[in-house]
Parts: structure tokens; sequence; C-alpha cells
């Protein structure tokens, strides 16, 4: 088992024709995922050659699915287009849609998340490095050499620290890792990945990483205390931010007195959660309780 | 991006909500020509984006054109919680019945927008909500549906408006919902939405912040930027396309992801405390690519922070390869020569890592250290940062 992914996973990547989607498509086939074929409605009936694999481009995700049986898209949609991109891919039913895409109108995320309310598809992002279940499959950007299949289940905000808390631990190796992303607006939150884990047989212990800006990392932490059992250690980005100052993420903003790191750390503390104090004492926390 | 005053009440405007709007004067002279031209009773007011203007004495009431001059003179140039006043405003006097309180905004915790709205205003936003939350209504909207004409009457009796003023209060309240999704806003306040003497519902003043993802199909914006406001390091940075913050401290930061950079601030500030507390001067995060050229761009920023007194590179090769950020650092020196003249730490893990650190060990340039781990990095590089011999240009 894992959360969301796992070796049953058929993958069709929406914007493969273009250049980051093919960089990463090839990355996502020399990793071992299994990715069945593009979405381009003006390429359809193409093929493109990746490495001596040749995929089809369809259409559209439902003719994908159609064709090929595929349950996950990943898409690399200009932030234009990102809005249309997902609501097709809400419509064909496909269980998980994972937006790569950074810079989108946080108006279309919300439209999008909005339509996707009631139906079939759990969306991960955007803004985000996707998710990899190590051994299993691999939807988006995540190097697949960091680390191995392992117990540790991993959430986080950032992508680069997702690297990095899989580097620290990379000898205990993960059950899956999700890169929830940085927007004021996501689709799959701490709390979704949360209580997959806990529900997870394969996954014995959870990190979380979060960052300024918002209350998920706050709501996170009443839920653990409520729900959650597997030991939990976090990590907050960010206490040396600025008030009213972006950093880098969309999301990533301190107002007022409201999504400090501080409030984060602390809310987390009180629901039990060990929170480290740099990327290197979490993944030591972590190892002690794995010890 | 939030806008001023002035801004705001310009997006209204197009929008068919109802305004009071004069001109923006820099100097009192103009001050004084506006309100000659506008007539009556004016109110000169400082354009901060912050809020309790008027408890600083940054809003004033002129009843001639000279009162307005002699005003202007006082608040331009008037320091307002850290913010210099560069702009007055000066609008018409109005005969104010009653205070309303309305706004859009994204509410990040439901994902979805919520509309704000009382038939109490005349107070801060924040200090209605702890006082009198039940005069405050919070009404969800949804993304897709929006605001229409029943939608806006539902707010505006949830605010407790009386019957009488429900309709006149709805339309605005949809030409509102027309700014902010049209301008693709975060937030649309208006504080006080007034009733005047002659019946008229008017937006006084306006709150809207603008979310800079969508500037790509909103080409009007950029006229909103801020050049006064803008550290010049900030705008050098944006020119040259970087993820740039200027911060307080010491320790230059250059990284790889806004996460990363984010906790290397945090462990620079935290390696500092042992190190008459040193501090992280910038965030600059370089993103992906991590070619020489880009790596060029943000030590040349960097170095031209006359702050800083150490530098700390901290990559994590995740798609970018190690080999590829260490010929960028090279290339960098290469370029920047004498000028790149602070101890540079340099911590690089991932993809690729020996070839990476081979590269910089072989290339030996006597103010670059590798180390190994990113606890350590921090540690040296607030250290050298405190060190005096550090400090100058």
């Amino acid at each position: 088992m894992a959360i969301f992914l796992d070796e049953n996973s058929r993958i069709v990547v929406q914007g493969m024709t273009g250049s980051e989607g093919q960089k990463h498509t090839r990355r996502m086939l020399a990793s071992g995922a299994n990715v069945v074929g593009g979405v381009n409605a003006r390429k359809a009936g193409t093929t493109v050659d990746f490495d001596g694999t040749s995929l089809p481009v369809f259409g559209s995700v439902a003719e994908a699915m159609g064709e090929t049986g595929a349950n996950v898209t990943v898409g690399f949609v200009p932030p234009a287009f990102t809005k249309d991109s997902v609501i097709e891919a809400v419509d064909a039913e496909i269980p998980l849609a994972v937006v790569i895409t950074e810079g989108i109108a946080v108006h279309d995320t919300a439209a999008f998340w909005a339509y996707a309310q009631s139906k079939k598809t759990r969306i991960i992002g955007p803004n985000c490095p996707g998710i990899i279940s190590p051994g299993k499959s691999n939807a988006g950007i995540i190097p697949a050499d960091i680390t191995k299949a392992g117990r540790v289940g991993l959430v986080s905000k950032s992508g680069t620290l997702t690297y990095q808390m899989m580097f620290e631990l990379r000898d205990f190796g993960f059950s899956t890792c999700v890169g929830i992303g940085g927007d004021p607006v996501i689709g799959t939150t701490h709390i979704d990945c949360l209580e997959a884990f806990q529900d997870d047989p394969d996954t014995d212990a959870i990190v979380m990483i979060g960052e300024i800006g918002g209350d998920a990392e706050e709501r996170a932490a009443a839920y653990i205390q409520a729900n959650v059992t597997k030991p939990v250690v976090g990590y907050v980005a960010g206490f040396t931010a600025p008030e009213g100052k972006t950093m880098g993420h969309a999301g990533a903003i301190v107002s007022g007195s409201s999504g400090t790191a501080q409030a984060k750390k602390e809310a987390l503390e009180a629901a039990g959660v060990r929170v480290g104090k740099t990327p290197s004492e979490t993944a030591r926390l972590m190892r002690e309780i794995l010890a | 991006m939030d806008l001023f005053e002035f801004q705001a009440k310009q997006l209204f405007a197009k929008h068919g909500v109802p305004v009071s709007l004069g001109e923006v004067a820099t100097t009192p002279d103009e001050a004084q020509a506006i309100a000659a031209k506008i007539g009556g009773v004016t109110v000169v007011k400082a354009q901060v984006k912050i809020g309790g203007r008027g408890k600083a004495g940054g809003v004033k009431v002129a009843k001639t054109p000279e009162d307005a001059k002699a005003h202007a003179e006082q608040i331009l140039g008037m320091d307002i919680k850290g913010h210099t006043v560069h702009r007055v405003l000066v609008d018409p006097g109005a005969d104010i019945q009653e205070e309303y309180y309305v706004s859009f905004l994204l509410d990040r915790a439901n994902r979805t927008f919520l509309a704000m709205a009382s038939y109490e205003g005349g107070m801060e936003i924040e200090q209605l909500a702890a006082e009198r939350p039940d005069a405050l209504a919070k009404v969800p909207v949804n993304a897709i549906e929006g605001v229409d004409l029943a939608k806006a009457r539902e707010i505006a009796t949830q605010a407790k408006f009386p019957a009488e003023l429900v309709d006149a209060v709805a339309e605005v309240l949809v030409q509102l919902w027309e700014t902010f999704v049209q301008e693709d806003a975060t937030l649309v306040e208006v504080n006080p939405l007034a009733r005047l003497g002659d019946g008229r519902i008017v937006a006084l003043d306006g709150k809207v912040t603008l979310d800079d993802n969508a500037d790509f199909r909103q080409p009007d914006h950029a006229q909103f930027v801020d050049k006064h406001a803008t550290d010049p390091l900030e705008q050098k940075a944006k020119e040259k396309d970087l993820n740039y913050v200027k911060l307080d401290g010491e320790v230059g930061v250059i990284g790889n992801g806004a996460g990363l950079v984010m906790s290397t601030l945090d462990v620079v500030a935290y390696a500092g405390e042992k190190h008459g507390g040193v501090k992280p001067a910038n965030f600059l995060d370089i993103g992906g690519g991590a070619s020489a050229e880009v790596m060029a761009n943000g030590l040349d920023i960097i170095l031209n922070d006359p702050s800083v007194r150490s530098v700390f590179v901290n990559v994590f090769g995740g798609i970018t390869a190690c080999d590829a950020v260490a010929n960028g650092i090279v290339g960098a020196l290469e370029t920047l020569g004498d000028e790149a003249n602070k101890p540079l730490v340099v911590r690089l893990d991932g993809n690729n890592v020996l070839e990476g650190r081979r590269i910089l060990t072989d290339y030996a340039h006597p103010l670059v250290t590798l180390v190994d781990t990113m606890d350590d990095a921090a540690d040296r590089a607030a250290k050298y940062a405190a060190d005096p011999a550090n400090a100058g240009a």
C-alpha cells in the first residue's frame, strides 16, 4: 500500500508535448512510472518518443482514460489554461489530478476547486512537485533517486524541503511523499494526507512540513490531536519572514499576526507533535522514533 | 500587491461602484489647486498602505483651498507606522449620515470567497469583529456561482441593513463583486461605505489587494506598482527576474526553492544566535535552473547589499544537477572578478553532488568554503558574518 498513488497507477500527462511536460515525462518514465500517454487536443493522434518509448497523444482526458485505463493525470499546462484542463480532468472523473503548474491566478484555482466539490477527482496542487510512492509510481517532478521505498509518510508544502527530507531519511525510505503545494488554495491538504497515512498499513510514522501563511498547520495540529495515533514529527519554515512579504510561494505570507511560523509550531507542539528547529533536527527526531 | 486608497477607488469607479474621489497631490500647491477645483469642503488624506491613518493625523478636513495646502504640508513626508507619505488624496467633503462596512475576500481556510458586511461601520474591521461579532455578517460565496442581486440581498440582510436600504446596498455589492472578479483581487474592502445626506450610498475609502499571479491577464495592473516603496535591490532583482526579498541581517542567502530558502533563513538566524546575533540579509530563490548567469545575477545583487558580510549558497540538487550549480558558481565568480569580495559558504547536496563538490574544490577560490551539511554551513556563514574583518564594502 501507499497513499493516493501505487503500482496500479496509470498516468497521462496533460501538456506532455510542451518542453516541461516532455522533460518530466521522460524523468517519470526513467523512474519506472507507468506513463501511458499524453493529452493535447491540437496534437491528438500523434505520438511522442521518449528514448524508445513511444507514447500516444489523446484529444482529451476522457479519451485517454478510455483507451489506456489511465487513472492519474499530471498537468504541466501553462497557467492561463490550467483551469480548463483541470475541469476537463474532473469531468472525465479521473480519480487523481496532480497539478504541477506554478503561477495560477487564485480565482482560477478557487473556481476549479469549487467545481470539483462533490465530484470524483482528488486534486493535488497546484504549484507543487507532485507525489511519489518510491518503487511503485511517481506522478510529477520529484526526483526518484533520492530515496527508496520505506515506511515513513511525508507531506509538505514545499518541493525542495520535500527533497531535503527524503534525503535526510534516505536510509529509512518512504511509503509516499506528497508535495501539496504552496499556493493559498490547494486541492489536497495536510489533513487529507494525515488521514490517509493514518489508514495506510505501510506507513509507520509521518513527517509533516509546513510554512508561513494561512492556518493549514494549525488545523492539521487539531486533526492530529483528535485522529492520528501514528507518531508525527513536524517542521515549519519561515520564522524569519517579515510581515506582509510573499516569500517565493504565493501562499507564503504573514498577514498581520496571522500565519506565523511560531504560531504553527506552538499549535503542533500543543498537539504532541515534536517540531525540529532545522530540517536535519527534524530528521533526527524521526530517527529517534524509528530506532 | 496592495493598492493605495486612490487606486482602489479608481478600480471601484471603473466597475460602477459609487465613490467619492478627488485627485492625488504630491505637493502642497497641487493639493491647494485640487481643493480649489473641487470647491467647498475637502478632505486631505495620506496615501499609505497601512491602517490607522486617521489616528496618526494623516486625514484632515479642509474648509478652504488654503487649509488643504496647510494640511498637505503637514501630511506629506509624515511617517505612519514606518510608511512615508509621498502623496495625499484630496477628496470632496462628504455629508455622512451613516457608515457601513462591506468586503469580499479570499477565504484560504475554506478555499472559497467570503463576503463580510455590517450595518455598523465606522471602526476598524478587526475591532468590529472582536467587539461586536454579531454585527458582522460573514457569508461564503461560491467561486463559480458568484454574487448576483439575490445573493447580494442575502448578504445585506444578514448584515442587518434595514429593509429600505437592502436594495441600494445590494447594488453596490454586485458592482464590488464585479471589481473583485474582473480585477483578480484577493480583497476588496469598503470602510466606510457611507449614506450621504442626499441619500446616495458611496465608498469613501477603499482597500484592494491584487493577485500577482494574474498579472499575465491584467496588463493594466503594472501601473499600480509603487516605485517609491520598492527597495532598490528588490527593484534590480525584479528586473533580472529574481525572486528576492531584502531583509535586515548580514548573511546573504541564495538557494533553490522557496521552502528551502525560507528554511535556510531560519537556520542562519538560529546559527547566528551563537555568533553575536547575525541574521539573514535576504531571501533569494534562484529556482530550478541555477545557470551561471542566474547565479551571477543573484550574487551580484547580494554583494551590492552593503550590510552583507558573508554569503551562504544552499542548493539541493533535485532536478538541477549539482555540477551545473557548481559551474554556475564558478562562472559567477569569473564574471564578478574583484567584486566578489565576501566569504562564500557553499552547501551542495543531491543530484550529482560529488562532481559538483569536485568542481568547486578544483577551482579552489580563496573565498569559497564547501561545507557538507546545511546546519554546519549556516554556522560557518554566521561565523564569517560576525567577523569584523568582513565588514565594510
